[in-house]
Parts: structure tokens; sequence; C-alpha cells
């Protein structure tokens, strides 16, 4: 009984965590891009400095008219954003967010592969709703959706490999355990390959193609309105969570910090994901959108290259090490 | 349906200690089991073509449940990471740049069906064949220790089977340098277009890497929709 209670616990804080983090994610957004373009942002809803504008939003999405369209796949169309966000409700399950075994949801054995293949899945939603909207400019989304994940999808799982190789085990637990300062610097190529290919399966500015409003309207999600389309949102913002979660475990070392390790260490662990995320607001603010041909080129010329020299150092020094 | 029948299989076999009281564990494998074929049979008599596809995720990711069951932990991650992230997202882009019609496309159909049966029932036979002489015996254990973690699946591939997984790779890296060659031949010939929907005038860079990646598995499948 103890332990189904203790299960039931861990979930509903994954649970609460999952609402709560992409929405300070997105209010921080407004807030910072407000103030980089020399504006205040949100300033009324809930009174100081509009922190609810995000709750605000939701309950005006909330009451919008669900609209199908009439020549939409029903059933396709209904189902792609539960698609899209459930598996990042299974990721952030499984990340580790201070020292030991009591500090994550739910320990998975073969941690990198299960949040890579998971993460894959969600990108089927939109490819779902780019096809049953029934709307050129959707189905154009989603091809470039799919293009695109099919070119980054390649170095950010080889990026990923270099640091199961470098702490000799795929689970996320294991990668933290055997963690050292000095990986940092090594690993730092691996670093910038994932995050950048997880900003573009993410379809995040610089590389928001599939949803270019100057283009194709908005991409896979044209069609859809009220809390359908909120949550198309709410996944992109829980990707962003998630993707600077992994980040910080897999590259910058999670828990570990100068000091403070005792009980301190989930600390350093959201700090890092918030610092990561705000880079991931920056990012939009000031890079302009990447063309289809240069996203191509970026991805099989630079980040697939990059990742590949990155596995040779990490086989290098590991043999050299060991 | 080829998938979904070495599944079915192994689960009989799984059952053959005690057919009378089953484990919670093997009645989960026999229903996801069920569930994979529905699917996998779905897949390949819809009419509908990119509801084949999103079928096809449904009984691939049966699967993936069914060697969790098995405590194949890394497999599973793995089927789900290829197979339904990689191939279904080619497969769907493949439809999408050439046809998917919303509804049904009654033209879809080859005239080959009997012969493709034929053909699934045979390799279905085949695969059911070995899979039960190979582990008729095998139980496993699941109060002990994961008999399939990453660390003993590895060990067990780079241990006793280094060989067939080195030739495979040759065999895999010869399929992409043939689909390489292949497009880039179609390329200089004419660079006639594969549908009505645009790709082909945007840059041949993409052609050539969605192509070179996927080729092995992805082409036949392409080519035998249309």
């Amino acid at each position: 009984m103890n332990d189904v209670l203790d299960v039931a616990l861990r979930l509903a804080i994954v649970f609460v965590v999952f609402l709560v983090a992409p929405l300070l994610v997105g209010q921080t957004e407004h807030k910072v891009m407000a103030h980089m373009q020399g504006r205040l942002g949100p300033m009324y809803a809930g009174g100081f400095h509009g922190w609810a504008q995000l709750v605000a939003d939701g309950v005006k999405f909330a009451q919008k008219e669900d609209v199908v369209p009439a020549a939409a796949d029903r059933r396709v169309f209904q189902l792609a954003p539960a698609v899209a966000l459930l598996p990042y409700l299974l990721v952030l399950a499984v990340i580790p967010l201070g020292p030991g075994d009591g500090a994550v949801g739910q320990l998975v054995d073969a941690g990198i592969f299960f949040v890579l293949a998971v993460m894959g899945i969600g990108v089927l939603g939109s490819l779902m709703a780019g096809w049953a909207s029934a709307n050129k400019f959707s189905l154009l989304g989603g091809l470039r959706t799919a293009a695109q994940l099919l070119s980054y999808e390649l170095p950010m799982l080889l990026a990923a490999a270099s640091v199961a190789m470098a702490a000799g085990t795929v689970s996320l637990t294991g990668i933290l355990d055997a963690f050292a300062w000095w990986w940092l610097p090594w690993q730092i190529v691996g670093a910038l390959v994932f995050f950048v290919a997880g900003l573009a399966e993410l379809q995040r500015p610089p590389f928001d193609m599939p949803v270019a409003d100057s283009e194709i309207i908005f991409g896979a999600y044209t069609e859809y309105t009220g809390l359908r389309f909120a949550l198309f949102l709410l996944a992109e913002y829980a990707g962003i969570v998630i993707l600077c979660a992994l980040t910080t475990v897999l590259f910058l070392g999670g828990w570990h910090g100068p000091f403070g390790a005792d009980g301190l260490g989930w600390l350093w662990t959201l700090l890092k994901t918030a610092l990561l995320a705000f880079v991931v607001i920056w990012l939009r603010v000031s890079y302009p959108r990447l063309r289809e041909d240069q996203l191509q080129k970026l991805a099989w010329t630079t980040l697939v290259p990059l990742a590949l020299a990155q596995i040779a150092l990490t086989g290098i020094v590991k043999v050299a090490i060991s | 349906m080829l998938h979904a029948a070495p599944s079915l299989v192994a689960s009989a076999a799984g059952d053959h200690p005690g057919f009378l009281s089953p484990s919670g564990v093997e009645i989960a494998f026999l229903l996801v089991g069920l569930a994979t074929l529905g699917a996998a049979v779905i897949t390949v008599t819809t009419r509908q073509l990119v509801h084949a596809a999103l079928w096809l995720v449904v009984a691939l990711g049966g699967l993936a449940v069914e060697y969790l069951l098995l405590t194949a932990e890394f497999i599973a991650w793995v089927q789900v990471l290829i197979y339904v992230g990689s191939i279904v997202v080619l497969l769907l882009f493949g439809l999408m740049l050439t046809r998917a019609p919303i509804g049904r496309s009654p033209d879809a159909d080859s005239g080959n069906r009997w012969v493709a049966l034929g053909v699934a029932l045979a390799s279905a036979a085949a695969l059911v064949w070995v899979v039960v002489d190979a582990f008729r015996t095998t139980w496993i254990d699941l109060d002990g220790p994961a008999q399939g973690s990453t660390r003993v699946t590895g060990a067990f591939l780079f241990r006793n089977w280094v060989l067939p997984f080195e030739a495979l790779s040759v065999l895999l890296l010869a399929a992409l340098v043939g689909a390489i060659v292949l497009s880039r031949k179609r390329d200089t010939e004419t660079g006639t277009g594969t549908g009505k929907n645009t790709g082909t005038g945007k840059d041949t860079g993409t052609d050539v890497g969605t192509t070179s990646r996927t080729g092995p598995s992805g082409a036949p499948g392409k080519g035998e929709k249309r």
C-alpha cells in the first residue's frame, strides 16, 4: 500500500509540474520578449505585473468554440493535440531532479532511449494535425515538420549517444552519477548539437519554418481553435521545459554544482533548466527564421559531422583514460 | 500482421509451464498481443491510406509493450525510437508528398492482394516456426533481476553476435550508398516531380537527405502505395 501511495504521489507531483512549468516558461517569454523589445508586456491580469496573464488566456481558450472543419478527418483531427502533448508528460516523469533514486518520478533503465523515443512520438501529433485539417497550409506545415524532424533527429541521437558513451550507461541517473566537471568542456560540442537539434525538433525560432506565420499562417495548427489549440501551445512550452531539463541532465551535470551538494541539488537542476529556457526565449527574439534549404544544410553539413566528431572525441578520451 | 505474429507465438510459449493458472503478466501479454494483431490487420485492410500508417503506429507501439512485458526494456524503446519515431514519420512524409486524400481511396488497392496474403502467411509461418523452435523451452524469471536490461542486451550482442551485427551494418551501409546513387541519378536525368505537391523545386538537399537516410526500409513502402 505504501508503494502505491508513493507512486501516486510521485505521479501527482510530476503532473502538477507538467501543468505549471510550461506556464512559467510562457509567462517568462511574455515578459522577457517584451522587455527586450522595449515594451512592458502583460501588466493587468492578476494585478502584479500581469502574473495571471496565461491563466486568463486559458480561461479564454476554454470559452472558445471548438471548431472542426467540415472536410477534416474528424477523429484524427481531434486526437492530434493529445498525441502531441502526452509524450512530454511521460518524459517528464523520468527526468531526475536531484541525487539518489528518490528525486525522480520513475526510474527507467534505458532512460536516454526512453526519452528520445517518446519525444519522437510527439511530432506525430503535428503530422496528424497537418494532414487531418484538410487545409493546404496545414499540409505544408506538416510536411515541413516531417522534413525537419527527419534531418534533426539524427544529430540529436548522436549527441546523446556521445554522453552515454562517456558515462558508460544509458540511464539518466547513472549519467549524473558518473558526471565530473571536466565533462563540460569535453562534451560541449555535443551539448550545442543536442540543444540546437532539440530546438529544431520543437519548431522553436529560428527553426520555426513549419509554423511560419508569414508564409503558411500557423502550419499544422492553422485550423485549431479553443482548447485543442491551447493543448498544442502547452505542448510547445512543455517541450521547452523537457529539452532544457534534458540538456541540463545530459550535458550540464544536473544536480552537480559548485556547492550545496547535500539537499540543494534539485535547485541546481532547476536553475540550469531555467537558464536554458531563457536562452530559448532569447533566441526567439534575436534570430531570424531559417529558410528550408538553410535548415537542411545546417543539419546535414554542420550538426551531423559535429556530432560524429564529438563521438570520435568521446571514444578517444574514453579509451585514453581507462 | 507480420509484426504481430511472432509476439503471439512467444505468448503461447510463455503460457506453457502453467496453462491453467496464467499470471497477470501473461494475461496482459496475451491481451496486448491481440490488440496488436487487431491493429496490424486494420493496417493492411483499411481503405484510408493515412489511417493505415496511423494504425501501424498502434501495432508497433503494441509490439513495444510486448517487449516491455518480456523485460526487454532496451529493445522496446529502440523499437519505438526507430519504427514509430522514424519509419512511420517517413511513411507519413512520403504519403503527404505524393497522395494522401482524406477519406477512402479505393484505387489504392493493388491486384496483388492474394499474392501478398500468401507471402505474408508464408513469412509468418516461417517466423513462427523459427521462434517456437528456438524459444519453446526458454522461460523468463520475472522475479529476479531484469534479463533484458541494456547491459545484458549489450553484452549479449557484442560478445555472442558481433559478426551478424557487423554484417548487418555493412548491409545497411550498402543500402545507404545505393539510395544516394539512385536519387542522384534521377536528379541529373530529368528531375521530374513525384506528385502534385511541391518539394522537388525547393532543393535537392532535402530529397537526397531524406531518401538516403531511410532508403533501406522506406523505399519499398512508398513504391507499394503508389
